[in-house]
């Protein structure tokens, strides 16, 4: 059934930065993302990047094996969401790919949920594989934490994130690389204001919660290294209104100092 | 009498057949991809090659280079005086005798031939190269006899009516099958093809550096704006698919490949044999030597215009050499596999993205970080954090440049480099690095066809090291010194590379460092690939080890005959499987000499010949050894320190 001749699929990518020597490449989530639009669209799935991204990188999806990159020139300052709106209204699109965030900028891992609710689409995070398509619906399988899978049905259009649990991407050649296009398109170019006034530095190691097992087996040690946590003071809201739900959220997010 | 017209007949559409058969062929070679030559110098020159370059070769095997000698020299002269005496009718002792003393001296030679073949070793291919001594047994001696019935040599009537016509008929069955043979076969495609492709080949060699004693082994430079690889046959040179024509199927090269040995689907002969299926067309239905181990023979198929990989070889056995060039050394025909090896390799990883295993990600972190294990490109000095080495880039000149390689992220590889520096300093040697601004040299990345970044690379190293003064540069890494020495000079850069056996071997000479005596057991030396047959340097690391008070017991595969280690080309990252690994078969040779150590010239032959288990001899390379004999100055004697002794009460 892959790939869907009819499927319009349309990844967006953006330039990731190596970690190590800090040079551009291709971002790996979104390359996964990619390699997910091969595996249901083929080449005809589109690629789609705002902005005045460095071309070795954006290229590197190109080596890929597609044949063309749209890139919609918003400027460095230009906030990507409406040049992506713009895009994706005009464009007929059933599925949008992206990675959960960029490797390098903002990296908010916000824009799929502004692109969702601006278009009003559904939006699923951090997907492993999308198995099928059938009446309109996707069956996507969510990757969740420690290995552990959710199928949902989601009706089409959507878009969705791509998780590291998602194939990885196939190695990018020299020769498509090179002869792809690097189409350009004018969009929306709005000025990001807020972003303009921030400073960067570069990010700290962030110190990790050490999570003490005491473990006389390793069985002992395998359970607690894969099982679901088990209640930890959790609490599952199935019931109540959305208002109830979101004010239960609220008193966790205060009682845990992220909101003051 | 009746052979008087029937013989010229013969001769004429033998003849005919052969030129039309040779044009054929010559237009598949065309198929191919220009390239220049040199054509008139090139075929005035084959004779030398063949006499002596070739023979020069093919003399390793003493007696197979007499029987060559006798059987080709015999079959040229005789076609050469068949013709005047048989196809023009001319009557001369001048001609007839030396024709006899010629179709002689070929009959005894095919007698040698047809005695090999009796009994023939594995590497040897079978099918039609089994008739080929009967053949060559009934032209010479069918001419032989004809002539010495004709010359007048005889008494008249010598045999009779009847007799006259039984030997008519059976001189008749002789020349028609020995004709067929040797001049039809030569043009389409049996097994005499060798002799007019293999004297073309010698004279339209792709690397004519080779002969004359010369060494050429360096990849050639590839257009990046052009195609990319050898997709189908037809992507090829042309003299390399002449070259491929050229094979005769004698298998010295599947007896020294060290991958079919190791069981992986490689043998170089069935390689060169698909690519003239290839050029050709057709099946290796017909083909009768050994396999690709693991493969059947009979289901490749191609033409010069349908894609190799699919079909015709798979990619598996491309990715199994590592590159060792015995089988090139080993060729009498001077045919280059490693080149097509590679060629095709470029494709598959340039257009097509399929880079086996580990390959993928080695290639993008060389594109990334400039080296394969995706290091921080800021970290190549960590390795000599406490060695206070001076850097190039404080010096601005130096003696001597020290190449540091990818040696530096390796703990195993760190103490060789430790080692040599200890050297380089015991012998007061000017020397510097370029520390962080040094970059992989781009030999793994060119051997598994990605030469755009190894062109990158490339560049950038040039670029680095034209900013400094320095009169050499020196590297204990082969792979390093080869591509630095050899194929960095098609983009600009010319420098003198030394590799540390041979710069430790003059540190030694010129009396710079002394050398106590080795005091371990039985040392044997492992020729790493890149350094010997590569750049032909033999001599110093045996000299060395002689300075170091050690008599190598030699391996029987040493020398230009070395048996890689397993770990050039690339090969331990494409890592293709087989019945048993090239490093536990180099260890096993070593062990055949009793060695308690192998003293090895290379980090990539230490890593991999340390892979296999223990027990086994040690593994020591050479800086490391002399390291360990270098006799220090005796500092300035001090006031000797005593201290008070502790005693023991109870
Ligand atoms: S390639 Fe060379 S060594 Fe190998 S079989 Fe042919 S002629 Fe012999
Ligand atoms: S280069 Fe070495 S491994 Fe490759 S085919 Fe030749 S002999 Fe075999």
């Amino acid at each position: 059934m892959w790939p869907d001749p009819n499927l319009k699929v349309a990844t967006l990518v953006s330039v990731g930065q190596h970690p190590k020597s800090g040079r551009a490449r291709r971002a790996e989530q979104d390359a996964r993302a990619v390699e997910l639009g091969l595996k249901m669209a083929g080449t005809r799935s589109r690629l789609v990047n705002v902005g005045a991204g460095d071309e070795t990188g954006l290229r590197q999806y190109l080596g890929m094996g597609l044949p063309e990159l749209m890139q919609v020139k918003a400027g460095t300052e230009a906030d990507a969401v409406p040049a992506l709106v713009e895009h994706l209204k005009t464009h007929p699109t059933d599925i949008v790919l992206t990675g959960i965030r960029a490797e390098q900028g903002e990296a908010s891992g916000m824009v799929p949920y502004l692109l969702g609710e601006q278009l009003g689409w559904p939006v699923v995070s951090r997907i492993a594989d999308i198995q099928k398509i059938e009446d309109g619906k996707a069956d996507v399988l969510q990757a969740l934490p420690r290995g552990q899978r959710r199928l949902l049905r989601v009706p089409l259009p959507f878009i969705a994130t791509v998780d590291n649990a998602a194939p990885e991407a196939r190695q990018y050649a020299y020769g498509p690389a090179r002869r792809g296009q690097l189409a350009e398109t004018n969009g929306t170019a709005i000025v990001d204001e807020a972003r303009l006034e921030w400073q960067e530095t570069p990010a700290k190691p962030r110190p990790k919660r050490l999570n003490v097992v005491k473990a006389k087996s390793a069985a002992d040690r395998f359970k607690a290294a894969t099982a679901k946590p088990q209640g930890q003071g959790g609490q599952v809201i199935r019931d109540g209104t959305d208002r109830e739900k979101a004010e239960a959220i609220m008193e966790l997010l205060i009682s845990e100092g992220v909101v003051r | 009498m009746l052979l008087d017209w029937l013989l010229p007949t013969l001769l004429i559409a033998a003849l005919a057949l052969l030129a039309i058969g040779a044009i054929r062929r010559i237009n598949l070679w065309r198929a191919g991809q220009p390239e220049a030559v040199k054509l008139i110098a090139g075929l005035m020159a084959m004779p030398r090659r063949y006499l002596v370059d070739l023979h020069h070769v093919v003399e390793r095997d003493k007696v197979m280079s007499n029987t060559h000698v006798a059987t080709a020299g015999g079959f040229v002269l005789s076609m050469l005086l068949i013709i005047p005496v048989y196809l023009f009718g001319l009557e001369s002792r001048w001609l007839t005798i030396p024709l006899l003393i010629a179709t002689a001296a070929m009959f005894t030679g095919a007698i040698f031939v047809y005695r090999r073949r009796r009994n023939p070793p594995a590497r040897l291919s079978k099918g039609p190269w089994m008739r080929l001594p009967k053949n060559l047994l009934a032209f010479s001696g069918s001419f032989f006899l004809l002539t010495l019935l004709t010359s007048g040599l005889l008494p008249e009537n010598f045999l009779g009516v009847w007799g006259g016509w039984v030997l008519t008929a059976i001189l008749l069955v002789g020349i028609a099958s020995g004709l067929s043979e040797l001049l039809f076969g030569m043009g389409w495609g049996g097994p005499m093809k060798h002799a007019f492709a293999g004297a073309l080949h010698l004279a339209f060699h792709r690397r004519p550096e080779r002969f004359g004693g010369g060494r050429s082994t360096g990849l050639k430079p590839v257009n990046l704006d052009g195609a990319l690889g050898v997709a189908e046959p037809k992507d090829f040179k042309w003299n390399q698919l002449l070259g491929f024509d050229a094979c005769v199927q004698c298998g010295r090269c599947e007896a020294v490949c060290p991958a079919f040995a190791a069981g992986q689907p490689l043998n170089p002969k069935k390689l060169i044999q698909d690519m003239v299926v290839g050029l050709a067309g057709g099946t290796d239905a017909n083909y009768a030597g050994s396999p690709y181990p693991g493969t059947e023979v009979g289901k490749a198929h191609g033409n010069p215009h349908q894609p190799i990989v699919d079909g015709l070889v798979n990619a598996d056995t491309l990715w199994s050499c590592t590159t060792c060039r015995a089988c090139v050394e080993e060729c009498p025909m001077m045919i280059e596999h490693v080149d097509a090896i590679v060629d095709m390799r470029r494709h598959i990883t340039l257009e097509r993205g399929e880079t086996p295993n580990k390959g993928a990600e080695v290639l993008d972190n060389l594109i990334a970080t400039d080296n394969p294990g995706g290091y921080d490109p800021g970290s190549r000095m960590n390795w000599a954090a406490d060695l206070d080495l001076p850097l190039m880039a404080d010096k601005q000149e130096a003696e001597v440049l020290f190449w540091v390689s990818d040696g530096c992220f390796d703990m195993r590889s760190q103490r060789i480099l430790r080692a040599f520096v200890s050297i380089l300093k015991a012998a007061n040697v000017d020397f510097a690095v370029l520390g962080n601004e040094e970059c992989d040299s781009g030999d793994v990345a060119r051997r598994l066809g990605d030469d755009a970044t190894f062109q990158s690379l490339a560049k950038h190293n040039i670029a680095t090291l034209s900013q400094y003064r320095f009169k050499r540069i020196v590297t204990t890494d082969p792979h390093a010194f080869h591509v630095i020495n050899n194929e960095y000079g098609d983009f600009g850069g010319h420098y003198e590379v030394l590799h540390h056996s041979t710069f430790i071997n003059e540190l030694v000479e010129q009396g710079r460092i002394q050398l106590d005596r080795f005091k371990g057991g039985t040392v044997t030396y492992h020729d790493p690939c890149y350094l010997g047959r590569y750049n032909g340097e033999y001599e110093s690391p045996r000299a060395l080890l002689k300075a170091l008070g050690i008599e190598v017991s030699e391996m029987e595969r040493s020398g230009y005959r070395s048996r890689c280690c397993g770990g050039g080309g690339g090969a331990p990252i494409t890592d293709i499987p087989g019945e048993h690994r090239i490093a536990d078969m180099r260890v096993d040779d070593a062990r055949q000499v009793d060695a308690e150590t192998i003293a090895v010239a290379c980090q990539q032959c230490t890593a991999m010949l340390e892979g296999v288990v223990e027990p086994r001899p040690e593994i020591r390379d050479l800086a490391e050894l002399v390291a360990d004999g270098l006799v220090v100055e005796a500092a300035e004697p001090g006031p000797a320190k005593t201290r008070p002794a502790v005693e023991e009460v109870h």
